[in-house]
């Protein structure tokens, strides 16, 4: 599951400065990259649909408004689905929950992720070894099929599904973090606090965190595209929660009650079109934050720009 | 010997990978709440004793670790267990499965390649123009898509065109083996269209960015200033290059297509192995969803370590 495959852990070991003045830093690449802007407009946009989402709806969602599939018109202009619920109103509350799921999966994500690879990359020696091996099966192990199973056994819920997305995802987390914290870990700054006799729980957070914080953020805001995505996967497979609206739901009750044989195509596209727009958006900022923190993949022929919402392995370090 | 450690080595952790999920799926099933026998023995008068024999019958009374061997044990001899829904042996419904999806997915993922690289040679080749802005946009966007989504979308604008459901035609009698194979591949358009689409994004970004690398090196550089023609250059020094990480790249999302298969043979009801986890989640038959996560698994596995000894075979820099 790496999220860009193509930066292999030398390569994140290799740059990343926090830029001087690290308060702002974020600022500093909004500043600079049009990307990034893009980006953050995207996201920002609808994160504020979804927080406001209770009063800017203009219907019910549980609220006929009108005939089974009614077309686009004025009053509704995104049509009606199979139950006369107008489309606009569930894709604004269908966005609240799609987001709400996709940060809390990243968020336990980057814990479980990020948690691993700092005691990991801090610590060395057997512990290392043995996590980044169970890392490692994790990697290969394919995500959605064992989505499946955890949501199938597990029964379906929200809590449940943030927490089966939160499991696919911290394996790549996971390794770029220890990369990075492996090679804080050698600097002067950090065996001179060593040294002072400070406590391990102190650098970490202290010296080590700060450091790597920014990769952090750039790799979650990738971990959240990611997270939507599952989500409509699984969701699109009936592993949702039935009773909660979004956007993956929104495509699953639209081919489940044959949106496509009432020709309903705007029961369907507007939907997918949210889930491209956040993923993009947040993959745009992610980059951006990336190649700031790491001129060095800026350099041309460098400059790597794949992503990956499909899992693909990150390589062990070892056999590149 | 460098090639037979290396291969004993990827060889080791493959089997140990495909242990882990064997193990996995074992105790994945045994946390459910209840068991075969309490859906079972949930008949009017049901007897302590009738529970008892159920679970002697099973082999539920014997401690988790002996059935742990015992699975073990049966499954060495290929048995997965019998399907709920069916009552055919599990293995025997997967094999079917499995034959019907390795050509469609197949037939997508070549078209995935074949233009993935096209428009990433492209891309990287007029770095930075307009050709490679929309090209590297689409293919972003085309990777954002929901596959799902995608494959409804293609259904609604295509199905009058084309076969949309299942893998032939029923009522077709007596077909000649020609008149089948037209219409099986009919069938097989739009979901190795819809597999093509999705994939070919993820390529592109591949490619281009294993293209950009290549074209900022010194030989490159060399065959420049030599006078070479800039096809030449690019399809003979570059591209030759560029296809090292990324053939590895795409024989590990090999792997990984299995996830595709099951969104889009859910849309199209294509008869595959995507299809068996989707039936098999809607009816909560365990044995199928079991039996599909190891053959999953185990393809997925089986593609890494392809990919390892193809990297190994044509770099010969590695060494480990």
């Amino acid at each position: 599951m790496a999220i860009r495959p193509d930066i292999t852990e030398e390569r994140a070991a290799a740059a990343l400065e926090v830029p001087r003045g690290r308060r702002n830093w974020f600022w500093q690449v909004i500043a600079e990259s049009r990307q990034a802007k893009i980006g953050l407009g995207v996201l920002g946009f609808f994160i504020l649909i979804a927080v406001l989402a209770p009063w800017i709806k203009p219907y019910g969602i549980h609220q006929q408004v009108g005939p089974v599939y009614g077309p686009p018109s004025l009053k509704h202009p995104l049509g009606l689905d199979d139950g006369g619920i107008d489309m606009v109103s569930l894709l604004i509350q269908g966005g609240r929950i799609s987001l709400v799921v996709g940060f809390a999966a990243t968020f336990v994500a980057m814990i479980i992720g990020g948690g691993i690879g700092i005691v990991a990359g801090y610590f060395g020696g057997w512990l290392d070894v043995v996590l980044m091996r169970i890392t490692d099966y994790f990697l290969v192990i394919p995500d959605l099929p064992l989505a499946i199973i955890v949501a199938a056994v597990w029964g379906a819920s929200l809590t449940h599904l943030i927490f089966v997305i939160a499991l696919l995802l911290w394996t790549t987390t996971a390794r770029i973090i220890r990369a990075q914290v492996k090679s804080v870990r050698e600097r002067v700054y950090v065996k001179r606090a060593r040294s002072i006799g400070l406590s391990d729980a102190r650098i970490i957070f202290r010296h080590v965190l700060p450091q790597i914080g920014p990769l952090l953020i750039a790799n979650t805001v990738l971990t959240v595209a990611i997270a939507i995505f599952d989500e409509t996967a699984l969701s699109f497979l009936g592993l949702g929660d039935p009773s909660a609206t979004t956007w993956g739901s929104i495509i699953e009750f639209a081919f489940l009650r044959t949106a496509i044989s009432s020709g309903a195509w705007w029961a369907i596209i507007p939907a997918g079109l949210c889930v491209a727009l956040v993923i993009m958006g947040c993959y745009w900022l992610g980059q951006s934050i990336e190649d700031a923190l790491n001129p060095r993949l800026k350099v041309s022929y460098l400059s790597p720009r794949t992503f990956h919402i499909r899992p693909l392995a990150i390589r062990e370090s070892g056999s590149r | 010997m460098r090639s037979a450690d290396y291969v004993i080595k990827r060889a080791g952790f493959a089997i140990a990978t495909i242990f882990v999920a064997i193990t996995l799926n074992f105790f994945l099933f045994r946390v459910l709440p209840g068991s075969a026998v309490s859906s079972m023995a949930r008949v009017p008068h049901a007897t302590a004793a009738l529970r008892h024999s159920l679970e002697v019958q099973f082999g539920l009374d014997k401690p988790k670790w002996q059935q742990y061997v015992i699975y073990l044990q049966q499954l060495s001899h290929g048995n997965m267990g019998v399907s709920f829904s069916n009552q055919q042996p599990v293995w025997s419904n997967l094999r079917t499965a499995l034959g019907n999806t390795i050509p469609m997915a197949a037939l997508g993922t070549a078209l995935a390649i074949f233009i993935g690289t096209l428009t990433g040679v492209l891309s990287a080749w007029r770095r930075g123009t307009k050709l490679d802005q929309v090209s590297t946009n689409a293919a972003i966007a085309f990777y954002a898509f929901p596959t799902q989504w995608l494959a409804l979308v293609l259904l609604i604008y295509l199905s009058g065109i084309l076969p949309s459901h299942g893998m032939q035609n029923d009522f077709l009698v007596n077909p000649t083996w020609w008149e089948h194979l037209k219409d099986v591949m009919l069938h097989m358009t739009l979901p190795s269209l819809t597999f093509a689409l999705t994939l070919y994004g993820e390529y592109t970004l591949i490619v281009r960015s294993a293209m950009l690398e290549t074209l900022g090196e010194d030989y490159v550089l060399t065959a420049r200033a030599k006078g070479l023609p800039q096809r030449t250059i690019v399809i003979r020094h570059a591209l030759r290059n560029a296809m090292l990480p990324t053939t590895t790249l795409m024989a590990l999302s090999l792997g990984y297509i299995v996830a595709g298969a099951i969104l889009i043979e859910t849309v199209y009801s294509w008869p595959g192995i995507g299809n068996a986890v989707y039936e098999a989640v809607q009816q909560r038959d365990y044995p199928m969803l079991q039996g599909a996560f190891l053959v999953l698994t185990m393809s997925v596995v089986v593609f890494n370590f392809v990919a390892d000894l193809l990297y190994f075979k044509l770099d010969p820099r590695i060494t480990e």
